[in-house]
C-alpha cells in the first residue's frame, strides 16, 4: 500500500487526533465490557435476569447477586454501543477514507449483533453455541475498534517508508496466522467454557499459540529488531502469551478446585476472569502486531528498499 | 491497496465465519451445559387401576456409612436481606445425615413393575419455598399433572431456573411479595436440576413420576411406600452426591416389606 494515500484524498486534511483519542477510550471501555462479561459467567449469573431487552420487567432493576453482574454488563454494553454510535458518525463526517468509514458501521453492526446474541442467549436459556458466538462476537468487536484506532493514528497516517522482507515465511504471514490462532484459541475457550466443547481442543490451541508466537516474536526480532513500532509489539507478544499460558494453568487448576464447591469462589472468578482479560488483551496484540507489519512491511513481489536506511527513516518520522 | 484487501478479506472471512457460528447457533439450541436428569421410558396408556384390598408397602431407612464430606458454609454476604435470618453458618444440604448416619433429601421410588397401572395425580400443588435464599425442601417429588408452586418467602429477588431435560426448561422471575411461580410439568423425569443465578449457591432437584410410589426421606431417613400391588418391583433410592442405589422387591398381597439403602461415603 502506498503510504501517500493513508494521508491525503483528494486534498482533505487527514482524521483529526480526538477521532483517534475517542476510538482508543471506546477500546478501553470495551476492555471493561469484556471483564464485565466475563464475570457474568464465572459468578454463574448469565441467567440471574430472565428477560430481555428489560430486566425484571424494569430498566434498573434492584442490583443484587447475580442481577448487580448481569444487568451491569448490560448497562456497560449499552454505554458501549452509544461510544460506537458516536464513532461511526463521527468517522462517516470527518475521516476521508471510505474503508475507515466502512470500518466504523462494521463495528457498529458488530455491537447490535452482538447486543441481539447477548438477548438471544438469555431467552434461550444460554445454549452453548449462541453463548459461544456472543463470546467470539465480543472479541471481534473489540478488533475492529483497535484498528480504527490505529489506522486514524497519527502514526499510521504518516509518510512511512515500507520495509523489506526478504525470508520467509514472510512476517505478515506470521502475524497473520498467530492472530487467526490466537482468534480461534478464544473461540476454543468461550466454547469449552460455556460447555460447547471440551477442554481439550483448548489446551491444544494452547499449544499452537505458544509455538506460533514464539517463531512470529523471534522474526519481528531477528528482521526488525531496530524497527521500534515492530519490536514493540513482538516483545509485548511474546509477554502476553506466555503470561496466558500460565494464567490457563492457574484458571485450570480453579475449575478443578471448584468442581464441589457450593457456588463460586474468589480464587476462581478472579483467575477465570483474569483468564479472559488476558486472551482479549493477546488478540489485541497479535492484531496490532499484524496491522503494523502491513502498514510497514512491503509485500512480497513490490520494489524492494534497503532495511537500513529504512529503519532509520522510520525512527526519524516518528520523532 | 494491498492492506485494504487482505484487511478486508480477513474481515468478510471472520464475519461470514462468525455468521456461520451464529447460523448453527441458532439451529443448535440444545442446552448441553445443563446436567443430565435421569429419563424415565415412556410407556403405552395403562389402564388398570390398584386394588387395595390386596395392596402391600415397602418400608425402610436410606443411611451413610462412613464420614459424609466436610461441606462448607455458604457465603450469603452478597445478599444481605438473607445473610440477616441466620445466626449460625449455613451448610450446602448436599450430604444430610445424623449422627447415625440417617440420611435426609434421598428420594426412594419405583422404577419399574407399576406401568400397568393408571394414576390419577394430586389436585393440589407441591409447594416449594424460596426462604432464606434456599429452597424449602432441598428435594422435591410430585406426580405428572400436579402443579409445582414456587414461592418467593424473601424480600428479594430470585430466578427460578428449572434444568428440565423431558419437560420444557424455564427460567422465570420471582419477585419478593409476587405469586408463586407456577411450573405444570408433564412428562416424568428424575433429579430435574433446579436452581437460582441471583444466589449461585441455591440449588434444589425436583423428580416427576408417573406414579405414586415415591417419598422424599426426612431427618430420620425412614420412607414408606403404601398402596403397591402385589408384585415384584425394582426399588431405587437416590442421593444429590452418592448417586443411585437399586434393589428387587417382591410385595405379597397385602405384605410389608422392608427394603434398607447404605450408601458408602467416599
Amino acid at each position: 500500500m502506498s503510504s501517500s494515500s493513508a494521508v491525503q484524498r483528494g486534498g482533505t486534511k487527514p482524521v483529526p487526533v480526538a477521532a483517534h483519542r475517542f476510538a482508543i477510550a471506546t477500546a478501553a471501555w470495551i476492555v471493561l465490557l469484556i471483564i464485565a462479561g466475563a464475570l457474568v459467567t464465572s459468578n454463574d449469573a448469565g441467567l440471574a435476569v430472565p428477560d430481555w431487552p428489560l430486566s425484571y420487567g424494569s430498566w434498573m432493576p434492584p442490583m443484587v447477586g447475580g442481577i448487580f453482574y448481569e444487568h451491569g454488563h448490560r448497562m456497560i454494553a449499552t454505554v458501549a454501543g452509544l461510544l460506537t454510535i458516536i464513532l461511526a458518525v463521527w468517522l462517516q463526517l470527518r475521516e476521508p477514507r471510505a474503508w475507515v468509514r466502512k470500518l466504523g458501521w462494521a463495528a457498529l453492526g458488530l455491537v447490535i449483533l452482538q447486543g441481539v446474541f447477548g438477548g438471544i442467549t438469555v431467552l434461550m436459556r444460554l445454549p452453548p453455541p449462541v453463548s459461544t458466538t456472543h463470546a467470539t462476537l465480543a472479541e471481534l468487536y473489540f478488533v475492529t475498534i483497535l484498528s480504527i484506532a490505529l489506522v486514524t493514528s497519527r502514526w499510521w497516517q504518516r509518510d512511512l517508508p515500507l520495509l523489506e522482507d526478504a525470508s520467509s515465511p514472510k512476517l505478515r504471514t506470521l502475524a497473520i496466522l498467530t492472530s487467526a490462532a490466537v482468534f480461534l484459541q478464544l473461540i476454543l475457550g468461550a466454547a469449552f467454557r460455556h460447555g460447547a466443547f471440551n477442554l481439550m481442543p483448548h489446551e491444544i490451541g494452547a499449544v499452537v499459540v505458544l509455538v506460533l508466537s514464539i517463531v512470529t516474536g523471534r522474526a519481528v526480532r531477528k528482521r526488525f529488531g531496530s524497527v521500534s513500532d515492530l519490536r514493540r509489539w513482538g516483545v509485548m507478544l511474546s509477554a502476553i502469551v506466555g503470561t496466558q499460558f500460565l494464567l490457563g494453568l492457574a484458571a485450570l487448576w480453579a475449575v478443578s478446585q471448584a468442581q464441589h464447591a457450593v457456588q463460586p469462589t474468589v480464587t476462581y472468578i478472579s483467575l477465570t476472569v483474569i483468564h479472559v482479560l488476558v486472551g482479549a488483551l493477546t488478540l489485541a496484540t497479535s492484531w496490532m502486531l499484524t496491522l503494523s507489519c502491513f502498514r510497514l512491511i512491503r509485500p512480497a513481489g513490490a520494489e524492494a528498499v534497503k532495511s537500513n536506511s529504512a529503519a532509520a527513516r522510520t525512527e526519524s518520522s516518528r520523532a | 491497496m494491498s492492506l485494504v484487501r487482505t484487511v478486508s478479506r480477513a474481515l468478510k472471512c471472520r464475519v461470514i465465519g462468525a455468521a456461520g457460528v451464529a447460523v448453527f447457533a441458532l439451529f443448535g439450541c440444545r442446552n448441553l451445559s445443563a446436567p443430565k436428569s435421569v429419563e424415565v421410558p415412556r410407556k403405552p396408556v395403562p389402564t388398570k387401576t390398584v386394588d387395595l384390598a390386596t395392596a402391600g408397602s415397602i418400608s425402610g431407612r436410606v443411611t451413610l456409612a462412613g464420614k459424609p464430606p466436610e461441606l462448607h458454609a455458604i457465603d450469603m454476604s452478597a445478599e444481605p436481606a438473607c445473610a440477616k435470618e441466620y445466626s449460625t453458618p449455613v451448610i450446602a444440604p448436599t450430604v444430610v445425615a445424623d449422627a447415625n448416619g440417617n440420611v435426609a433429601n434421598a428420594v426412594v421410588y419405583i422404577k419399574s413393575g407399576v406401568s400397568d397401572y393408571a394414576f390419577r395425580a394430586p389436585s393440589e400443588a407441591a409447594k416449594l419455598l424460596q426462604k432464606g435464599c434456599m429452597y424449602e425442601p432441598h428435594v422435591t417429588a410430585l406426580m405428572v399433572g400436579q402443579n409445582l408452586d414456587v414461592a418467593n418467602d424473601d424480600q428479594t429477588t430470585h430466578n427460578v431456573f428449572m434444568m428440565s431435560q423431558n419437560n420444557r426448561p424455564s427460567n422465570r422471575s420471582s419477585l419478593p411479595g409476587s405469586e408463586p411461580v407456577v411450573e405444570s410439568l408433564v412428562a416424568p423425569e428424575l433429579a430435574i436440576p433446579m436452581k437460582c443465578n441471583v444466589h449461585p449457591w441455591m440449588k434444589g432437584y425436583v423428580f416427576l413420576f408417573d406414579h405414586p410410589y415415591f417419598a422424599v426421606t426426612h431427618r430420620d431417613g425412614k420412607f414408606e411406600l403404601t398402596g403397591l400391588p402385589p408384585g415384584t418391583y425394582t426399588l431405587v433410592a437416590w442421593q444429590e452426591l452418592y448417586g443411585t442405589m437399586e434393589q428387587t422387591v417382591t410385595v405379597a398381597p397385602q405384605g410389608a416389606v422392608s427394603a434398607d439403602f447404605v450408601f458408602k461415603a467416599q
